[in-house]
């Protein structure tokens, strides 16, 4: 070794800081109060903020889906209007979309844990969160106008030129996204500066966490496609209000450049859905099987592959729409990509439990349904890129299925899992395992009771959005409603444990899991500014055949010039990556 | 924290372990946000292209609508107000405040004269007829079935790019106000320099703008 190269090395002086299991002080003692909690630019309480609007949210959307589902108990009208049903199916759509699946784990979840994983005190923007948080809010407001005038009917996706003539409030839900979209793009924008800049000593690229790395990968994805989100959105209200002749057939315009507008966003957007979850599946499969996660670089830069590759297949959505041959032909291709990545991350996750040390908790659980429902919806989905099945296949309740399978099945499971394995790290209390065991099973078979069914009678031939079908379906149709009850179960039986736990449920320990992750080195509830002390990381994130003292680790307090007395030195080959940190 | 015992500068933010830190995190947000801003005008340059692509006579008589002089003239401002924000940035790099001060008034005053201009241009369209959509569209002088759809998209470029300079000039009135408290030196001049690049920015779109609306023949 050349001498030069050694005096570049920064010494770092660390001691072990065990977290507390009885922490005194909390983020949940400090700033307490109603006002407190609205103003703050905590990360954590703005990412429970988050959690429960978007759990509000979910609550009708879930709602609005039963009415669904019940109303298509009968082939004919059962007790809603069509007009009604068709509110009823486009607020579905456009809640779960727009104010569940895109906030749900990056701005719940993520604000909450994604800052405690870097080892960092806060976002690199706290007040940009929090507006972030109530621009969401201000958008969910305009959506709320819209409803109590005359609802809106298009569907989610905003079709023109039905969107410019449709007699609900239109320009209500499409300036209500317009605002939802700045609330992500600064979601988006505060996370991308927050994983280049605040990470703690020793967290190189290599040792960021897999969530970090979808988080990422997705936070790339908001802030180059919600933008154009924006402004098809307002390119659209203009059209409705002005007759601006862009999309309108009648002024000129052209509706398929709509669909290429909102798709190219709407596409993109899926990911922005599913890849945080990815996220989740790598920590708990991890944690819970006790080992390295395996193809640490394939998991993580896969999802960046899937964000980059997610921007070219938006045309999949336009196969009937009047698109050249040669698009189709390119944009199936390109969508058959997109399965690379996505299989490489199962694989590797499959990879991972191998030989683990596997413990079935109720995270885990929630890891195996993911696991068995998103390579169906992943499956699915190569049959709908597929041009020929596709023609067949297109607005049929084969594409229902295929989405909620990737949607719900993805997503929302990896959510739960996520909610399941850091509810003890955000309340500081444990919740009832044997309900939540009960309720994953509700889950699971109500899931697939309401949508396998869907995947039967869409190739059979059911188009989607309809309020009537023929009587051969009624059986596929009776069988998903029942399902959609039993989900509708689990989901209760969650909301109870949960609250049980919250107000009754027994104290948790800093880290019940035995994690290795750096989010579990703080106490249960974290302290206000997470950690007591500058953490510094000198293992990756994974590694469980290093002792746990390793993972305690943080800058050494200096005691009147003197060095406290547990302090070492860490003399470490990692060392040499911390050189280009500045420590203050 | 460990360094909570130590006396920091005003301006550093709690969460941030140096000032260094600092900047460097609100440099690279704003570089994120000014990619967003790239995107969400691509969109409307996207529109642009796809309608000049299917209606090429249609741009090229719409266009003869437009003052080619005054939006010369007001090209030549914003290029201008670009050189007197940068070197606000310098002034407060170098600690001389009052130069600071000088060059952001400069600037307003500039994105003001910029605004009227862009005001004359539209109260003459909108007097002769020209309005933004096929609904109140009544001028007569251009011959094509289409000719709301240029001026739809010329209204909204345009008009979201003034949005953005009056949205620039609150902030560098926000930025004088603190320059007169004295807030700005070589230690800390941050949201003086991302005003600078937001300004920037604001002008880049604009140099696009011009030629693609103006100039076409």
């Amino acid at each position: 070794m050349a001498t030069a190269e050694v005096s570049n090395k920064k010494t770092l002086k660390v001691q072990r800081f065990k977290p507390s299991d009885n922490p005194s002080n909390t983020y949940l003692t400090d700033e307490k109060g109603v006002w407190a909690w609205m103003t703050t630019v905590d990360h954590k309480k703005i990412g429970i903020m988050y959690l429960v609007a978007v759990a509000i949210f979910f609550a009708v959307g879930g709602a609005l889906a039963l009415l669904l589902r019940t109303e298509l108990m009968t082939p004919a009208k059962t007790f809603i209007e069509a007009d009604t049903y068709n509110q009823l199916f486009t607020l579905h759509g456009a809640i779960m979309v727009f104010f569940v699946l895109v906030p749900s784990i990056p701005a719940a979840l993520g604000n909450f844990i994604m800052p405690m994983q870097l080892g960092a005190k806060d976002v690199a923007f706290p007040k940009l969160n929090l507006a972030s948080f109530y621009i969401y809010v201000a958008g969910a407001i305009f959506t709320f106008i819209a409803l109590a005038q005359h609802g809106l009917d298009t569907g989610w996706t905003f079709y023109t030129p039905y969107s410019t003539e449709s007699s609900s409030s239109v320009i209500w839900v499409t300036m209500g996204v317009f605002i939802l979209g700045f609330s992500s793009i600064l979601t988006g924008t505060n996370f991308i500066t927050t994983i280049h800049k605040m990470r703690a000593p020793g967290i190189t690229w290599g040792k960021l966490p897999l969530n970090v790395w979808a988080l990422y990968a997705t936070s790339i994805i908001q802030v180059l496609a919600t933008p154009v989100l924006a402004i098809t959105v307002l390119l659209l209200t203009m059209e409705r209000w002005l007759g601006f002749g862009i999309f309108d057939p009648a002024l000129g315009g052209d509706p398929v450049l709509f669909q290429h507008f909102f798709w190219f966003y709407s596409h993109p957007a899926v990911y922005i859905m599913i890849v945080p979850g990815f996220g989740i599946i790598s920590e708990v499969i991890s944690t819970f099987s006790k080992k390295t996660v395996f193809g640490y670089w394939a998991i993580a830069l896969s999802s960046l592959a899937i964000a980059f590759i997610g921007f070219l297949v938006w045309g999949h959505h336009m196969f009937t729409s009047g698109q050249s041959a040669v698009a189709t032909t390119v944009f199936s291709f390109l969508t058959f990509l997109v399965g690379i990545p996505t299989g490489i991350k199962i694989f590797n996750w499959i990879a991972t439990l191998y030989k683990g040390s596997i413990k079935m908790d109720t995270p885990m659980i929630y890891v195996f349904i993911f696991l068995f429902l998103f390579s169906i919806g992943g499956f699915t989905g190569i049959m709908l890129g597929a041009l020929s099945v596709d023609i067949h296949l297109h607005d049929t309740y084969y594409v229902v299925a295929h989405f909620h399978y990737v949607m719900m099945g993805g997503t929302l499971i990896a959510l739960l899992a996520g909610l399941h394995f850091w509810w003890p790290k955000m309340t500081g209390k444990l919740y009832n395992e044997k309900l939540a065991k009960i309720a994953s099973v509700f889950i699971f078979v109500g899931f697939n009771v309401t949508f396998l069914p869907q995947f039967v009678m869409g190739a059979q031939g059911m188009p989607r959005r309809y309020y009537n079908y023929v009587d051969q379906f009624t059986a596929f149709h009776q069988t998903s409603t029942i399902g959609s009850y039993l989900l509708g179960v689990g989901f209760l039986i969650i909301l109870y444990y949960l609250m049980h736990s919250l107000f009754k449920g027994a104290k948790s320990p800093a880290n019940p899991w035995g994690s290795r992750g750096l989010e579990w080195q703080a106490t249960s509830p974290p302290d206000f500014h997470n950690f007591d002390h500058t953490p510094v990381v000198i293992h990756g994130p994974y590694d469980y055949h290093q002792p746990m003292e390793e993972f305690q680790l943080g800058l050494a307090v200096d005691t009147n010039g003197h060095d406290s007395e547990t302090a070492k030195e860490v003399v470490d080959k990692e060392r040499e990556q911390w050189k280009n940190y500045s420590l203050g | 924290m460990s360094n909570h015992s130590q006396a920091h500068p005003a301006h550093l933010q709690h969460h941030f372990v140096d000032s260094d830190q600092q900047f460097d995190a609100a440099k690279m947000g704003m570089w994120v946000f000014i990619v967003n801003e790239i995107l969400f005008f691509g969109g409307l340059f996207c529109a642009y292209i796809v309608f000049r692509a299917w209606y090429p006579d249609l741009f090229t008589q719409a266009a003869t609508e437009l003052n080619t002089v005054w939006g010369a003239v007001n090209t030549l401002v914003l290029i201008g107000s670009s050189l007197t924000v940068a070197m606000a940035i310098r002034s407060a790099q170098k600690n001389q405040i009052k130069g600071l001060q000088i060059n952001l008034l400069i600037t307003i005053a500039l994105a003001c004269v910029f605004l009227l201009i862009k005001y004359f241009e539209y109260s003459h369209k909108l007097h002769i007829g020209i309005w933004p959509g096929a609904e109140l569209y009544t001028y007569e002088g251009i011959d094509h079935p289409l000719a709301h759809v240029f001026f739809s998209i010329y209204y909204v470029m345009t008009g979201i790019h003034a949005i953005h300079i009056i949205v620039g000039i609150g902030l560098m009135i926000w930025i004088y106000i603190r320059a007169k408290k004295n807030e700005f030196g070589s230690e800390y001049y941050t949201p003086v320099e991302m005003v600078g690049l937001y300004w920037h920015l604001v002008d880049v779109i604009w140099i696009f703008l011009f030629p693609l609306l103006y100039l076409i023949e």
